[in-house]
């Protein structure tokens, strides 16, 4: 038995597809290319697998996904988490807000921002830097987006270098983006227990 | 890199040599990646059962209920006969078939939070194949996340004015 979950928690669900996923052994030579199968990496999951239905934009959002979140310089990658974090919970996507939440706690090595946000939504009690790209990034997510030169000023002052402030607006607008395919397409559902 | 063929960094007014250009050329591979992502979802080879034009009806719609003004008529002139389309709303009686898939559109734009199974199912029962949905949230979904790129870079450069 699965059910839908509808909380957000740091413990991560299953993904399962509204509709039917690009099945592997019929996926086009493009496909494959997009989906990155090879021989020894076989293993692609159900969201992949239904993004595979347009191709041409999965080749270039993992990348772009990547580089967003990954690449050297500017804002670290825990306060990258925390811009997508801010969006998910915006967009209620479930499935996003417990991947990031896990990663921040992870990189921060610290649970507590986390709950706090889990516990308190926008009125969580934060430190005034995570307090300035929380508020940033949730307003930025909202539709239509609402945050306004006043929230750009509060990064600044508590020390964002606008190198920090591109990529915070970057890392918060890609959830725009993910938000709008996981938890449209797909249920979080709780894990099969272990017979 | 040629700033006049970057949708992001045009209408942000990012212009070239400025403090704000330097700022995010770092991340060029991103502002490139992010070019040929709306080449992916608004003109793409495979268009399935969206062509060109209905596309750029349905960025302008998501532009406007954004609010978004300047990045609507940048995609309203490829709107062609779509171009009615772009006004939110019910379509006319000419799209009247396109009636189910607007609707979808501007919940997954604006209301995304409440977007639910039903959503979904209720596109495959108007006949909508699965792939053509992937493709019409791709296309949504791309243009929330460009709305907010160039949305912040704007507040960037009003910032360093």
């Amino acid at each position: 038995m699965t059910r839908v979950i509808h909380k957000f928690t740091r413990k991560i669900p299953e993904w399962r597809p509204r509709l039917v996923p690009v099945k592997l052994e019929e996926a086009t030579a493009e496909q494959l290319d997009a989906l990155k199968v090879t021989p020894s990496n076989t293993k692609v999951s159900d969201y992949v697998l239904t993004l595979a239905h347009d191709v041409e934009s999965l080749s270039v959002r993992s990348p772009l996904f990547n580089a967003i979140m990954y690449d050297r310089g500017g804002m670290s990658r825990e306060e990258r988490e925390l811009g997508a974090l801010a969006a998910s919970m915006v967009n209620r996507c479930i499935y996003c807000a417990a991947v990031h939440a896990d990663r921040h706690a992870k990189l921060a090595k610290d649970e507590s921002v986390t709950d706090e946000l889990f516990a308190n939504g926008e009125n969580a009690d934060l430190s005034p830097r995570n307090r300035a790209i929380f508020d940033f990034a949730r307003k930025a997510a909202e539709a239509p987006p609402s945050a306004g030169p006043e929230d750009i000023d509060k990064l600044s002052k508590v020390g964002l270098s606008d190198e920090e402030i591109f990529d915070l607006i970057l890392s918060s607008a890609l959830f725009g983006w993910a938000n709008r395919l996981m938890h449209v397409l797909g249920d979080p559902v709780s894990r099969r227990e272990a017979i | 890199m040629n700033i006049s063929a970057l949708t992001i960094l045009t209408q942000a007014g990012v212009a070239p040599d400025s403090a704000l250009s330097s700022v995010v050329s770092m991340r060029d591979n991103i502002i490139g990646m992010t070019q040929a992502a709306e080449e992916a979802v608004l003109r793409p080879k495979e268009t399935g059962a969206f062509p060109h034009g209905l596309r750029a009806a349905i960025a302008t719609r998501v532009a406007r209920l954004a609010g978004d003004e300047p990045l609507a008529a940048y995609y309203l002139a490829d709107a062609g006969h779509y171009a009615e389309l772009s006004v939110p709303g019910e379509p006319g009686s000419q799209h009247q078939e396109l009636a189910a898939i607007l609707s979808f559109v501007d919940k997954v734009a604006n209301q995304t939070r409440d977007a639910a199974a039903e959503d979904i199912s209720g596109l495959r029962m108007a006949g909508v194949a699965d792939a053509d949905i992937v493709r019409l949230c791709e296309l949504v979904a791309f243009l929330a996340f460009q709305i907010r790129v160039i949305s912040g870079l704007r507040l960037m450069n009003g910032k360093s004015a």
